[in-house]
């Protein structure tokens, strides 16, 4: 119970401060505060996978339905965060760089995340065996959680980047960011996380608890 | 151990000569394939028409060609069994990785017959120049080998669901993205020419690409197969 309303208060506290802390870019001023809602939900998007990933792997070598059912509601929630990563990085590209899609390689590979989702949850709406659903669809989840590694390497060298590779990470991948900016950011980052995490322990009771009703459930 | 993988081999090869025999017999998936690949590549040739493109777009569009040939024909291998109700006979005949590899020979064997058709066609009507055709040849082989380790487990998923409609192509385009971005870069190497130093490090990824695919789906096959 406590760490939703720590939750809710970092949040908050996080909104509060984003508006009224200096920007954290001069030249770009104001819409560089997307940063601290921009980059938590990608990573959010990222951390959907993975859980939807080792909950495929937990299901494959368990047989248990609830890996199942947590490995979808992951996939369905990092669709949705997916989507607000593209949709405000596109905002963002269009006042910083002049179009809403350059083909970045970070624009690419969220749009392949966004693909693998969009792929995974039609393949689960094509099965209707329940567990055979679940094991075809583990089985893709980690097949293409497999290919990803693969992208960070390809995908460069395709496109040039417009990300900043100076600005908020050096080549030397050492963090330069005054010390309040870096701090509204981790608990911006720490604050979405948690978001996720509470909305999906919401979503995997109440869709156990509606199984329930139904009678349809194999899940205890 | 000897005897052992001497039958595991003929196992395989005698998985792979049933499809390829009754392929031979029923023409199954491989005249449609052929025909998809002719149509598709004079599709592009007309909509071309007489404008010369670049290698970089010729390569694009020959792997363009090759991806949805792939996916109009590959997914058979397996959806030929469903259909015909012979996937719990072939189950209790032999084991999970010798089908998976007889499969996986199969549709080598068939994409590499589709590319031999292709290629030629290919460079004459859109006038594709080889200058580096070894360097070709490797990036064609280890890509096609790469496309079919990948696609035939996802062949073997496709054919467990309802609706198979265009899943097939749905569920492979994002797996396959990185092999196509590779392959069209190698190909736009060759064909322009460069040395087998300068397209190594495609090389490296397609290869890398096709032992980690290989590896995942040989693994994850068994519980496609199992139900």
């Amino acid at each position: 119970m406590w760490w939703k309303i720590l939750t809710g208060l970092l949040i908050g506290t996080v909104v509060v401060l984003v508006f009224l802390m200096p920007p954290p870019q001069k030249e770009l001023g104001d819409i560089s505060r997307i940063f601290f809602f921009h980059v938590p939900v990608a990573w959010v998007t990222v951390l959907a996978f993975l859980v939807a990933m080792v909950n495929s792997i937990l299901y494959l070598s368990r047989k248990d339905l609830v890996y199942d059912l947590q490995a979808a509601i992951s996939s369905q929630l990092g669709f949705l965060f997916a989507i607000l990563a593209t949709v405000s990085g596109a905002i963002f590209a269009k006042n910083a760089w002049g179009s809403y899609w350059n083909w970045d390689p970070r624009e690419t590979s969220v749009f392949i995340l966004l693909l693998i989702y969009g792929a995974y949850l039609a393949l689960r709406s094509a099965i209707e065996m329940e567990d055979r659903k679940a094991n075809l669809s583990a089985v893709y989840s980690i097949l293409a959680f497999i290919t990803v590694p693969f992208l960070v390497f390809v995908v460069p060298r395709v496109f040039q980047s417009l990300h900043p590779t100076d600005s908020i990470v050096n080549s030397q991948i050492k963090i330069q960011m005054p010390p309040l900016v870096l701090l509204v950011f981790l608990s911006s980052l720490l604050g979405f996380s948690l978001l996720f995490v509470w909305i999906y322990n919401l979503e995997v009771k109440v869709t156990i608890l509606h199984k329930k009703i139904k009678g349809s459930s194999t899940i205890k | 151990m000897g005897t052992k993988s001497s039958t595991w081999t003929s196992r395989v090869s005698a998985l792979f000569l049933k499809d390829f025999k009754s392929e031979l017999r029923t023409r199954y998936s491989l005249d449609a394939l052929v025909m998809f690949a002719v149509i598709t590549l004079t599709v592009v040739s007309f909509s071309i028409g007489m404008f010369s493109l670049s290698s970089k777009i010729k390569s694009s569009l020959f792997w363009i060609v090759i991806f949805f040939s792939a996916m109009s024909g590959l997914a058979q291998v397996f959806i030929k069994e469903e259909e015909a109700k012979t996937s719990t006979l072939l189950k209790l005949v032999a084991s999970p990785e010798s089908i998976f590899a007889g499969k996986l020979l199969y549709n080598l064997v068939l994409l590499l017959f589709l590319e031999i058709i292709i290629v030629p066609l290919f460079v004459i009507m859109l006038g594709f120049s080889i200058l580096n055709f070894w360097l070709f040849l490797c990036v064609l082989v280890l890509g096609s080998l790469g496309l079919v380790c990948s696609t035939t487990i996802i062949a073997a998923i496709v054919a467990k669901a309802s609706v198979k409609g265009a899943l097939f192509a749905v569920l492979s385009f994002p797996i396959l993205l990185p092999l196509l971005v590779t392959v069209i870069s190698g190909t736009n190497l060759a064909s322009e020419g460069a040395s087998f130093s300068q397209g190594l490090r495609d090389l490296q990824i397609l290869f890398s690409y096709t032992v980690v695919m290989f590896v995942a789906s040989f693994l994850l096959f068994d519980f496609v197969w199992e139900e």
